[in-house]
């Protein structure tokens, strides 16, 4: 992957509402990374100080649950963002992330981001809107999921069995 | 192209009342509680089945369910011959169906309903949205593209499973990307083997890069996640009318006398499976009684 960091967030849909002018600023912030498979990116719990556009591979959001190991939540594919929690107190992350495969990104510098957004409010509402139909539409496919809708009625008996025997 | 106008064969009167016996050929575990089973050699002719219509199926001395058609076999000559059904265990008659064995016989009646009407698509891309055992039923409309590859532009099938232990047709899959097929699948729950996709397929659709102008989508599944699905393409510009879902009711006589699959001005046994969600959409948001 070739070209300046301003031009590949342009060419990347995710900051499609930014002016022009507003993604000259973001890409000052941001820079162009490589992943190699398997490779993690941030752990739960630790300071969330950075974002990242993923241009192309995937991403793994998962978390380690005691018993169960590093289970994984979501995936992510190329053409989104990976990384919200650095938008709000406490600035730190609530699950883990690995590349699943070699993945190109741009990763902004979070905290050069947020006082951009302090400073010039147009730039942080932009950016926020960004994000908000990014974030809706992971919590209602959470929400969905929620409803194991293809469990068998013989799947949803057990779990409720399970769920009555906690 | 609108559920109204979906393609819907005539059936002879004895294929709609009284069942074929057909002899159960072969009989696979496609998961813990799902076989295929192939039927064959029906004892009287039978019309040919086409993609995305079903039958109803009877298991003797227990009861008849509505099953749509996975496999189609040799249709040569008007007559199906050859049928393949993947069934789900969930009840007294789909248990007893799923544990019949190769040489038992099993009840056909039909071919019912409309069908998924794949020629139509014929200059267009081919958009696969299954979830769940709603593959089974998509199953023939890959098959079908394959047969006739040169007529289609790209085909894309979009699979979402409860686990990875859920999906069906493991080996078919493989195939069907070797053919050209663009399989991409995700599962609801990973477990610790599965290095693929995790999330509702509707997270698929995007990184697909369909062209929405020029595809032609066929989604089955669970009703929400057809409803969600369908919105979805229709919202990345697909017109309502070249998306076709497949919906399901409670079936009974197969031929739109009894009333009991009723869904608004639609006996789904008749006037679907198969329906546009043009005409879908407002149905599918009905309350039910």
């Amino acid at each position: 992957m070739t070209g300046t960091v301003a031009a590949r967030i342009s060419a990347h849909p995710f900051f499609a509402g930014l002016t022009d002018t507003q993604r000259s600023s973001l890409a000052e912030d941001g820079r162009a990374v490589m992943f190699t498979a398997g490779q993690r990116l941030f752990d739960e719990g630790g300071s969330a100080d950075k974002f990242w556009l993923i241009e192309h591979g995937g991403i793994a959001l998962d978390m380690q649950v005691p018993g169960r190991g590093g289970q994984i939540l979501e995936t992510l594919a190329a053409g989104t963002v990976l990384g919200w929690s650095w938008l709000h107190p406490p600035y730190r992350w609530h699950f883990g992330a690995m590349a699943r495969v070699a993945t190109t990104a741009i990763e902004f510098d979070a905290h050069s981001v947020r006082r951009r957004c302090d400073a010039d409010p147009a730039f942080g509402y932009a950016a926020l809107r960004s994000f908000t139909p990014v974030i809706t539409e992971r919590l209602q496919a959470t929400r969905l999921r929620l409803l194991d809708l293809y469990a068998a009625p013989s799947q949803l008996r057990q779990r409720e069995i399970q769920q009555a025997d906690i | 192209m609108t559920g109204q106008g979906m393609a819907r064969p005539a059936f002879t009167e004895p294929a709609a009342a009284v069942p074929c016996f057909y002899r159960v050929a072969s009989r696979r575990e496609d998961t813990g509680d799902t076989v295929t089973v192939e039927l064959a050699e029906p004892a009287g002719p039978v019309p040919a089945f086409a993609p995305g219509q079903f039958a109803m199926l009877t298991a003797f001395g227990v009861g008849e369910v509505p099953i749509s058609v996975s496999g189609l076999g040799d249709n040569s000559g008007g007559r199906a011959c050859r049928l393949e059904h993947t069934l789900r265990a969930v009840g007294a008659v789909t248990r007893a169906l799923c544990a019949a064995q190769p040489g038992s016989l099993i009840g056909v009646r039909g071919p019912f309903g409309t069908s998924w009407d794949v020629a139509s698509a014929a200059g267009r891309d081919i958009v696969i949205v299954a979830g769940g055992i709603g593959l089974a039923p998509l199953r023939p409309v890959v098959l079908a593209a394959l047969a006739d590859r040169s007529r289609y532009g790209r085909i894309m099938l979009l699979a979402g499973a409860r686990t990875p232990g859920d999906l069906l047709y493991t080996d078919e899959l493989e195939r069907w990307r070797h053919d050209g097929v663009e399989v991409a699948v995700t599962v609801d729950q990973a477990d610790t083997g599965w290095s693929g996709e995790v999330g509702l397929v509707t997270a698929l659709i995007k990184p697909a890069g369909l062209a929405p102008g020029n595809s032609v989508a066929f989604v089955c599944g669970p009703d929400v996640m057809m409803r969600v699905t369908a919105n979805a393409l229709a919202a990345l510009g697909i017109p309502p009318g070249r998306i076709r879902v497949s919906l399901e009711r409670n079936m009974r006589c197969g031929a739109g006398w009894c009333g009991h699959c009723q869904l608004g001005p639609l006996l789904v046994c008749r006037d679907g499976p198969v329906v546009g969600y043009d005409r879908a959409a407002e149905l599918m948001r009905v309350r039910e009684l």
